[in-house]
């Protein structure tokens, strides 16, 4: 009979390595494979986030390592819960974390629930969809800078063709009244193919015997949606938002690439502003208390939404 | 209303998360908005009480 790869490795194990593997324990065995995992978690989670708070406490910068770090109490958090411009640019970043949540919620449900009718070419419309989602950040902003071009731009001809307004006469990311607006035009149009296919998912989870049930009690289509697939689908909805409030909190790359945070400092989200004080202005200690405040932030609305979500998975 | 303060006083997890939850959001809307800048200065330490605190009453008794 042939040996099975465990048997190869059994013999290939030396015997003294063997007899103290034999001596442990289950739960010392238990320890043995879950350590690496701990130590690689604290290496690259742990240790960084605690080295972050210790310089948010110091005048660190990272272009002059030789210098003498003085620690300087508060007084980071201090200057940034106190500049207005950051001020501003948290408002930028509310403006389209609520604006692309929104869109992309009612666009992809509604997308959802449409290709989960059963129709000729569904699966080609789904391959169709998602493209968007498959493309990389850095070319979806470059192609779109070119659709947003006042001569040249696809987009300002579809507005013209829409409504009748000049396409030259005006510019989605040269307006300071526009720049936010193009910004949530193009991650609604990137983003919201995936939370189609998360509403597809939680729409294909629902048995038809509630909806014959529903039929036979002659309850009107317009009730069976609100009492049978909203709440169904909900929990799927809400993973999708929180997946898309922290993308989008952190959003750095397609804004980059489309309007490089202007015109001024408009679509200059917290995520740009941040890294412009810790890697072009170089203030280390500044940027990592700007990056603690954003990390609690971040934590705290993900933890009422993790435990809303299990209260509607409950129900 | 009196269940809430009687699960508070008793330190069971449902309010006090609750609580908790309250003061997260207050303090996020108080980031966000573009009407006060002294609610803007205060929000952060309004976000960390309700974060430290819930992952504090999390930990407390059903």
């Amino acid at each position: 009979m042939s040996d099975t790869p465990i048997d190869r490795v059994a013999k290939a194990t030396p015997p003294s390595v063997a007899a103290k593997i034999r001596g442990l324990s289950d739960r010392a065995i238990a320890w043995l494979f879950v350590l690496p995992t701990i130590f690689l978690l604290l290496a690259v989670n742990i240790f960084p986030l605690i080295w972050t708070i210790n310089l948010s406490f110091t005048n660190f910068r990272a272009n002059r390592p030789n210098r003498e770090v003085d620690y300087i109490g508060l007084r980071n958090y201090e200057r940034i819960l106190t500049d207005e411009d950051i001020w501003l640019t948290m408002q930028a970043t509310a403006h389209f974390l609520f604006w692309t949540i929104l869109l992309q919620v009612l666009i992809g449900f509604t997308l959802a629930w449409l290709i989960n009718r059963k129709f000729k070419g569904n699966d080609l419309w789904t391959t169709l969809i998602v493209l968007p989602m498959m493309l990389s950040p850095a070319v979806v902003g470059n192609f779109w800078t070119f659709l947003y071009q006042p001569q040249i731009g696809l987009f300002n001809y579809g507005i013209s063709f829409l409504t009748g307004i000049d396409p030259s006469s005006f510019q989605m990311i040269g307006d300071v009244k526009l720049a936010p607006w193009s910004i949530v035009i193009v991650d609604t149009w990137m983003w919201t193919p995936f939370v189609m296919l998360i509403c597809l998912a939680g729409l294909r989870s629902i048995p038809d015997y509630i909806y014959e049930a529903a039929e036979i009690d002659r309850a009107s289509q317009w009730r069976q949606f609100w009492t049978i697939t909203v709440p169904m689908v909900l929990p799927f909805l809400m993973l999708a938002v929180l997946f898309r409030g922290i993308e989008n909190f952190k959003m750095f790359d397609l804004v980059v690439q489309l309007t490089g945070g202007g015109p001024g400092s408009v679509t200059e989200l917290t995520s740009i502003n941040l890294k412009r004080e810790a890697f072009e202005k170089w203030r280390t200690g500044y940027a990592s208390a700007y990056a603690i405040i954003l990390f609690v932030t971040v934590f705290g609305l993900a933890s009422i939404y993790v435990k809303a979500l299990n209260k509607v998975k409950e129900r | 209303m009196s269940q809430f303060v009687h699960g508070l006083m008793r330190f069971r997890r449902g309010p006090w998360e609750m609580l908790a939850s309250v003061l997260i959001a207050i303090g996020v809307v108080m980031l966000m908005q573009p009407v006060v800048l002294w609610a803007y200065t205060y929000s952060f330490i309004v976000t960390l009480t309700g974060t430290v605190m819930f992952i504090i009453v999390s930990h407390f008794p059903d």
